[in-house]
């Protein structure tokens, strides 16, 4: 919300002689799917990221300067991500651009940034944002391929070798699919029967009897959308009773919910947010954590979710970016940015490098299941 | 296929085809009053949903779908009133551009109302695990409350359109609005009430396909284009064909998908809906002709 006197104040400050410049605010462009089919990773990325700025804000800025977060919501659509992006670098001349909250945005906006020499951190999973590398480009969530090999060791631990793939036909599905494909043979996993699903999809039980007449021992969803708690409900209702093990996008309680029993005992690899409270004390992430979970909890009243830590991690990367370049160049807080290590975040502990644009491993990860309703730890 | 397959994919068809009838047959009513389609059925079936969803953290199941129900036919009537009475001599055209815009605006306003979460009634009967066997395969106990549902409302509508003289007056108001109010019929009236027996019969139908579906507020459109599938497919007007067109939908879908990769199974049936129209512009079932005299 942007507050009438402040310009006028500027206008004063500027007649009495202080230079005007240190005055402006620093800009920052997000662009968030707030509304449409991926509005829980948008929302709550949007909530926190103000929130963060807020408190920034209210603690003196970056550089003695105000942040100011030019939220665009994009409905999910990567032609309107792309004009929005356009927007906020031509005309509101941004510092960088954080989001958008879908892969298939990303990937439609990374060339923009590039060639604008604008900063983008993105707050979507997929791969492809971040490798090959970009120089421009960040990105905050996990790795797809860390949340795939954390699942692959935990079926490899179980032996189970004959595993059915679930996907929806988003960049996020796409994404995950192709890293399932691709690492299986590496842990001597044979995908049995592969499915792609519209991801407006209201029922999966013949998918599900596919994988059934499969003879699969296990079944892997990929998908961000409400169909991952469908895929559940339907494989439990034709009785099928075999391990289910869904992306990183399973984590919102709200899936849990609608799941309702169907989602008890459902595997899923996930950051640390999610069980920030019964991490132990001495875990370098818990005081980030809890400190997250109960600003963003006390403030908009509802769950935290991993999403939102995205947004968290992405704001935090650029604001200590600034902080250690000492300046808004856009080239110098590039260059402190992807000289960041140590730095620790919602999603991991990040060690950007010239060749890690993301910075995590997948010891970011930690597998999670599902118990009475709630997010706990799997036990190994 | 193994006998137990079969029966399995043939169970996914029915959740399917129940899904898409009961959400089609609420298309018939407002067409059979005025001729036209009301493409905002689809946010119709999601405020009954959601609407009930909220009901029903205060409210017993039934209560809250009955309230759900009445308050849903309570906005298909303000609806009439405000958007379309008031037109003169409105043409099929005009209605319907209209009844799109109806649906984006009920459909924000629902995204304000409840924001982007994904919700679910309950499942009338056991819970989301609960499946009864069937010949070696399972079928959620919702379905059948959904196949239920399909049942009674088809007798009621049908016996509603046939045999009481509201519904012959409905029907004769869509047949030739102008003769109909010569012959002294209120037939603003009687597209008000189409109206509201519509929004009535959506959200139902969104009641009952809640625990299956879940219930978001953008569901309407996907959710009305099948079903609109299915109203063409089976004939307009008639409520017992868009049941047997959407069961045949739901099974011709789940067996594509038992051949086929998944990714083509609108293609599969979007392909059946143009071979049949093809073969019969007037639906399966339709008796008339497709355009209206």
């Amino acid at each position: 919300m942007r507050n009438p006197i402040l310009p006028l104040v500027t206008c004063l400050l500027a007649l009495v002689s202080t230079p005007a410049r240190a005055a402006d605010p620093i800009k920052v462009g997000a662009i968030l799917s707030v509304t449409g089919p991926a509005s829980f990773l948008g929302a709550p990325e949007s909530k926190t990221i103000q929130m963060f700025a807020e408190d920034l804000n209210a603690k003196g800025g970056l550089l003695g300067r105000k942040v100011e977060v030019i939220v665009k919501d994009s409905g999910g659509s990567p032609e309107k991500a792309l004009s929005f992006a356009k927007q906020l670098i031509e005309e509101d001349k941004v510092l960088a651009i954080l989001g958008p909250s879908t892969s298939g945005e990303t990937m439609q906006i990374k060339g923009l940034c590039e060639e604008q020499k604008t900063l983008l951190i993105s707050c979507a999973a997929a791969e492809v944002i971040v490798n090959p590398v970009a120089k421009w480009v960040f990105k905050t969530p996990q790795k797809d391929s860390d949340a795939v090999v954390k699942i692959f060791q935990h079926m490899k631990s179980k032996g189970l070798t004959k595993v059915g793939v679930l996907s929806s036909n988003t960049g996020f599905g796409k994404a995950g699919k192709e890293q399932l494909e691709k690492l299986a043979p590496n842990f001597g996993v044979q995908i049995a029967a592969s499915e792609v699903y519209d991801k407006a999809a209201t029922d999966l039980t013949a998918e599900v009897t596919k994988m059934k007449g499969a003879g699969v021992q296990a079944i892997v969803n990929w998908s961000i959308e409400p169909a991952q708690a469908l895929v559940i409900k339907n494989a439990r209702q034709i009785g099928l009773t075999i391990p289910i093990y869904q992306s990183h996008g399973f984590g919102n309680i709200n899936y849990v919910k609608a799941a309702g029993a169907a989602a008890e005992g459902v595997i899923f690899p996930a950051g640390r947010l999610l069980v920030a409270d019964v991490l132990s004390d001495k875990h370098p992430q818990k005081q980030v954590l809890v400190a997250y979970k109960k600003g963003y909890e006390a403030r908009f009243k509802e769950d935290v979710s991993t999403f939102g830590g995205h947004g968290y991690d992405a704001m935090l990367l650029l604001a200590e970016a600034v902080k250690k370049a000492g300046s808004t160049d856009k080239e110098k807080v590039r260059a402190a940015l992807e000289g960041l290590t140590g730095l620790v975040g919602t999603a991991g502990v990040f060690k950007m490098s010239a060749t890690d644009h993301n910075g995590l491993d997948v010891e970011a990860f930690e597998l999670l299941t599902v118990k009475d309703g709630r997010f706990v730890t799997l036990a190994q | 296929m193994a006998g137990e397959l079969f029966f399995q994919y043939l169970i996914a068809g029915l959740t399917y085809g129940t899904i898409y009838a009961v959400v089609g047959m609420g298309f018939n009513i407002i067409y059979n009053a005025t001729g036209i389609i009301n493409f905002a059925q689809g946010e119709f079936v999601m405020l009954g949903g959601m609407t009930a969803v909220s009901l029903h953290a205060f409210l017993p199941l039934p209560l809250a779908i009955v309230v759900a129900v009445l308050v849903t036919m309570v906005v298909g009537a303000l609806i009439e009133v405000t958007f379309i009475r008031w037109l003169s001599r409105p043409s099929v055209l005009r209605m319907i551009i209209i009844t799109i815009g109806i649906s984006i605006l009920i459909r924000e306003a629902a995204l304000l109302l409840w924001g982007q979460d994904v919700r679910a009634l309950p499942y009338f009967t056991g819970n989301e695990i609960t499946s009864i066997a069937v010949g070696g395969a399972r079928i959620s106990p919702q379905v059948l409350w959904t196949l239920g549902a399909c049942a009674g409302l088809v007798v009621l509508v049908t016996a509603f359109f046939r045999f009481t003289m509201l519904g012959r007056q409905m029907r004769a108001c869509a047949a030739n609005r102008v003769a109909a109010s010569l012959c002294g019929l209120p037939t603003r009236n009687l597209i008000t009430l189409s109206f509201v027996l519509s929004a009535g019969m959506g959200a139902l139908a969104g009641c009952v396909v809640s625990p299956i579906t879940q219930t978001q507020y953008g569901i309407g459109t996907g959710l009305a284009i099948k079903g609109f599938t299915v109203a063409i497919l089976g004939g307009l007007g008639n409520s017992l064909a868009a049941v047997a067109a959407g069961l045949l939908l739901g099974i011709i879908e789940s067996f594509s998908v038992s051949l086929l990769p998944t990714a083509f199974k609108d293609a599969v049936s979007i392909a059946v809906l143009l071979a049949i129209l093809f073969a019969r512009p007037s639906g399966l079932f339709g008796a008339r002709a497709a355009t209206r005299p």
